[in-house]
């Protein structure tokens, strides 16, 4: 593992954790409030109220701004696959790149075109002209979310694709599976759905903002009313499939299961742990020895992980020690194997233009079935072997994730979830009732105004524990993350850009709330 | 019906795909052309503000061909991608920037309360005119005149392509002691008074205001001499001069006189080329002479197909598109070699039949927002 360069690889995650982060603030509002405006106008054009199209305008405003930053910060994600990330494109770049291109065929042209209708259409197309466009945006904005969805689930649970050794490159076979691999599914729905919530809970804060100051007071209940219903269809779409995804983690993903619930050793029958607390013993040839305090409930995680109390659930020790009596093979073994997967393509190459006999039998070894689940399929474990176990074993904590960062983020993320389901329930029926101006109602409009920075801190939670959960891998099995960063990259060019990325998005994230800020004390204009 | 195609059939769709998409940039940078114009040509506030309002809806386009000419290259030349982008990091790092800045400086510039002052994201639009169509010129230059690069193979057995340029590609504009500098920069340049000129007639097109048309008219006359040099420098050179050949084994080679026999070779090139710049000098013409709306029309098409033909000569006719010179000429990237799997690409050469739909609804959504001229401000959902 020496020849790789740890600086830079930890600066090239940084920056696309800096870049993802700040992207998600936007993306998640955008796709939130495309939906509730989209509801908005429809009222507006049903009914011909023009408080409901002033309210629409008000919240496209609060869309626009957000928008901007979106497509601002999206720009450099894309292409830092290519900057920062090389040998990832290189390796797989057949397979990911393509619903990359079709994002930006089906979804991005769709979204720019319309959004130019929704804003500066107003007076010059017809009303209908004017709402499919709106809805066309709210459309364009999931289809965006599902193409790069659909990339980011395959690079956790490759499917669809076989190793082409002649480029040495995943090539793919399937594309089918690949858009419709479960892991895609339940992360897209419970993405986008996230974003519902994340719309919701800052539609209905801002809104009792106006309350709290007892101004715009009707044309707050009604954002209530859109927002809270768009934010509960979200927690509920959110709950189902945060359910179907514990247990495709638990079949495709077991190490960030394990990690995110804190399970070190396996067990049947396992505990869901409600609070825990873990000190490390700091032996790097044991990273998972800890001692622990936790609030357990019995046999839940099992129940959560394949719908069975007993079922036995593999612990952070199984995965990488090896458990035999429920046939887990130990890394190490892994390792060796992927080595020699790695040795024999190497050799194979070596041979091509030597000794064409031995790359026949080398190249050979690729078709056959028996082989490839032998020893390829560990492929990317090879990265980690060093024929000296002592070696390998100073190593081995590089094999799995941060185990408090993503227990505690999934904890946060669950936990703000249902909290912000009492926000928009409670708000939302007084909303119905038209009784949001009783008594003892401040508190839950002060509750309701916190909840905005929280949903921010809920859907990062998310995005942390799906991908710190699934390190060290690029590609689930076979690319870690430390492989897959540009050859020859200095850590200074990266650093560097990594500081401009992060001062612009920043000021311009200032800007941002100033302007939203400075319209929402102006708020919606009155009739 | 693709999946019938042979595997270099669909490299050679795919790169007339990519050739097409890079045209449409190119035309498209008539945004980029027009924010450059906004202090020159915008003098006051109002006619600034008229200015930014008649390109304000038409950006996101512009981005987003930039974006989809982007995927649509990693999609069917993966290796060109993590080749160029991971190489030439700078280059493309600053490219990006400019487009970072961009939505902002659009966004954010009349509204109340936006931190940094109107001014400041005038100066980021017009900074994005000025160095985005620079930048992206002198990039697309490098497909004629090469880049230091090599491939080479892992530890793991694994491919990575290498940068060995001194500066991570911005030696490729500033490196003055290489000849091919000069290409380079003169395409980067020719397409920076190009993107003017379309900018301008744009405006004529677009803006009722008369002073406004007249200022504009007065743009094309004046940024018409320059573009010519700069791009018959780069014609004449890259004509001339000896390109990057492949034989049928894929060994690498200079030819004499490459470029100049692919359009003797591909005449429907040649004539594609040809017609692009009599449109584009029809354009100017109508523009400069004529205060016609009609200038942006032929200037854009013209732009297109004369793009597309550059981008063909590059790349087709057993030509390395993405060239590596000197120790590392065997390094140098082609269709052939570049390419996403036949699987890949057969799935992808269905994807683009969307194109024609595509570009349908923009073409519809715009004959209805269309209908009247921009005159002053207007309303956009405050």
């Amino acid at each position: 593992m020496e020849q790789f360069d740890f600086s830079l690889v930890d600066w090239s995650r940084l920056q696309f954790a800096m870049t993802a982060m700040y992207h998600w603030i936007f993306v998640s509002l955008t796709i939130g409030l495309a939906l509730i405006v989209a509801i908005m106008e429809t009222v507006y054009v049903r009914t011909g109220n023009e408080e409901w199209k002033r309210l629409t305008k008000f919240w496209m405003i609060i869309f626009g701004v957000n928008f901007a930053l979106g497509v601002a910060t999206g720009i450099i994600l894309e292409f830092q696959f290519g900057t920062n990330w090389s040998n990832y494109s290189w390796f797989v770049g057949d397979v990911f790149g393509a619903p990359l291109a079709i994002e930006g065929f089906m979804a991005f042209f769709l979204e720019a075109t319309f959004i130019a209708v929704m804003f500066f259409g107003w007076n010059r197309v017809s009303k209908g002209f004017h709402l499919l466009s709106t809805w066309l945006v709210a459309g364009s904005v999931c289809l965006s979310a599902l193409w790069i969805l659909i990339a980011n689930a395959w690079m956790q649970y490759p499917v669809g694709m076989q190793f082409n050794p002649d480029m040495a490159r995943m090539e793919m076979i399937n594309f089918w599976e690949v858009i419709f691999s479960p892991v895609a599914i339940s992360k897209f729905f419970h993405s986008v759905a996230s974003c519902w919530i994340t719309g919701g809970v800052v539609v209905v804060g801002i809104s009792s903002w106006f309350l709290l100051k007892k101004r715009h007071i009707e044309q707050a209940r009604r954002s209530i009313l859109v927002g809270a219903a768009v934010g509960l269809l979200g927690s509920a779409l959110v709950m189902i499939t945060g359910d179907t995804s514990a247990r495709v983690v638990a079949q495709t993903q077991p190490m960030k299961l394990a990690v995110m619930e804190g399970l070190y050793e396996g067990t049947e029958g396992a505990p869901f742990s409600i609070v825990a607390f873990f000190n490390s013993t700091n032996n790097p040839e044991r990273p998972y020895e800890h001692e622990q305090m936790a609030l357990e409930i019995p046999k839940l995680l099992s129940l959560m992980s394949t719908h069975d109390f007993n079922a036995f659930v593999p612990g952070i020790v199984d995965l990488i020690e090896g458990n035999e009596a429920h046939g887990i093979m130990s890394a190490y073994e892994r390792a060796r194997r992927g080595q020699v997967a790695q040795n024999t393509l190497r050799e194979m190459k070596d041979a091509r233009d030597v000794n064409p006999a031995e790359y026949a039998r080398l190249r050979a070894l690729f078709n056959d079935d028996k082989w490839l689940n032998e020893y390829m399929i560990h492929f990317g474990y090879g990265y980690f072997y060093d024929e000296d176990i002592n070696v390998f074993r100073q190593n081995v904590a590089r094999l799995m994730p941060n185990v408090p960062l993503n227990y505690w983020s999934f904890r946060i993320m669950v936990g703000l979830g249902f909290l912000f389901i009492v926000v928009l329930a409670v708000l939302g029926w007084w909303a119905y009732k038209d009784r949001l101006e009783g008594k003892g109602r401040t508190c839950f409009y002060r509750l309701a105004i916190v909840s905005i920075p929280l949903v921010y801190i809920c859907t990062w939670a998310g995005w942390i524990v799906a991908e710190v959960g699934r390190q060290p891998w690029a590609i689930q099995d076979w690319l870690p993350t430390f492989a897959a960063t540009t050859s020859g990259m200095d850590t200074g060019s990266v650093k560097t850009t990594f500081f401009l990325f992060v001062v612009t998005f920043t000021v311009f994230l200032i800007a941002a709330l100033k302007i939203i800020i400075t319209q929402i004390k102006k708020g919606p204009k009155e009739g | 019906m693709f999946e019938n195609m042979t595997h270099l059939a669909l490299q050679q769709y795919w790169f007339v795909i990519v050739s097409l998409l890079g045209a449409f940039l190119v035309s498209l940078l008539f945004v980029q052309g027009g924010q450059s114009l906004i202090f020159r040509i915008g003098k006051s506030e109002k006619e600034r503000n008229i200015l930014i309002d008649s390109l304000t809806n038409k950006w996101e386009l512009t981005f987003t061909t930039l974006v989809t000419f982007g995927g649509a290259f990693f999609a069917s030349f993966p290796l060109f991608y993590a080749t160029s982008f991971g190489g030439a990091y700078w280059v493309w790092i600053l490219i990006l920037f400019c487009f970072i800045i961009q939505p902002i400086g659009y966004k954010f510039r009349s509204k109340a309360n936006n931190l940094l002052g109107a001014k400041t994201y005038e100066g980021f639009l017009f900074a994005n005119g000025l160095l985005a169509t620079i930048l992206l010129g002198t990039a697309v230059a490098t497909f004629f005149t090469g880049s230091q690069f090599e491939i080479v193979t892992n530890q793991a057995g694994t491919i990575s392509s290498v940068w060995r340029g001194a500066a991570r590609g911005l030696e490729l504009a500033f490196d003055f002691t290489r000849y091919a500098t000069f290409i380079n920069l003169s395409l980067g340049l020719a397409v920076f008074c190009l993107a003017r000129i379309l900018g301008a007639l744009y405006f004529i097109n677009n803006v009722a205001d008369k002073g406004i048309v007249k200022k504009a008219a007065q743009s094309v006359k004046v940024m018409t001499i320059p573009f010519l040099v700069f791009f018959l420098f780069f014609l004449v050179n890259i004509l001339l001069k000896d390109g990057f050949a492949y034989d049928a084994s894929g060994k690498v080679f200079m030819a004499p006189y490459k470029y100049l026999h692919n359009l003797i070779e591909m005449p429907i090139v040649a004539v594609i080329m040809l017609v692009g710049v009599v449109l584009v000098l029809t354009g100017i013409f109508f523009g400069a002479f004529k205060q016609s709306s009609k200038g942006i029309w032929f200037g854009g098409i013209g732009t297109i197909a004369t793009v597309f033909a550059l981008f063909l000569v590059s790349g087709l006719n057993n030509t390395s598109f993405y060239p590596a010179y000197g120790n590392y000429l065997q390094s140098s990237l082609t269709i052939e070699n570049s390419s996403s799997s036949h699987y890949t690409l057969t799935v992808m050469s269905y994807v683009s039949l969307l194109a024609p739909f595509v570009i349908a609804y923009i073409w519809y959504a715009w004959k209805q927002m269309n209908r009247k001229k921009i005159d002053e401000v207007e309303d956009s959902g405050y």
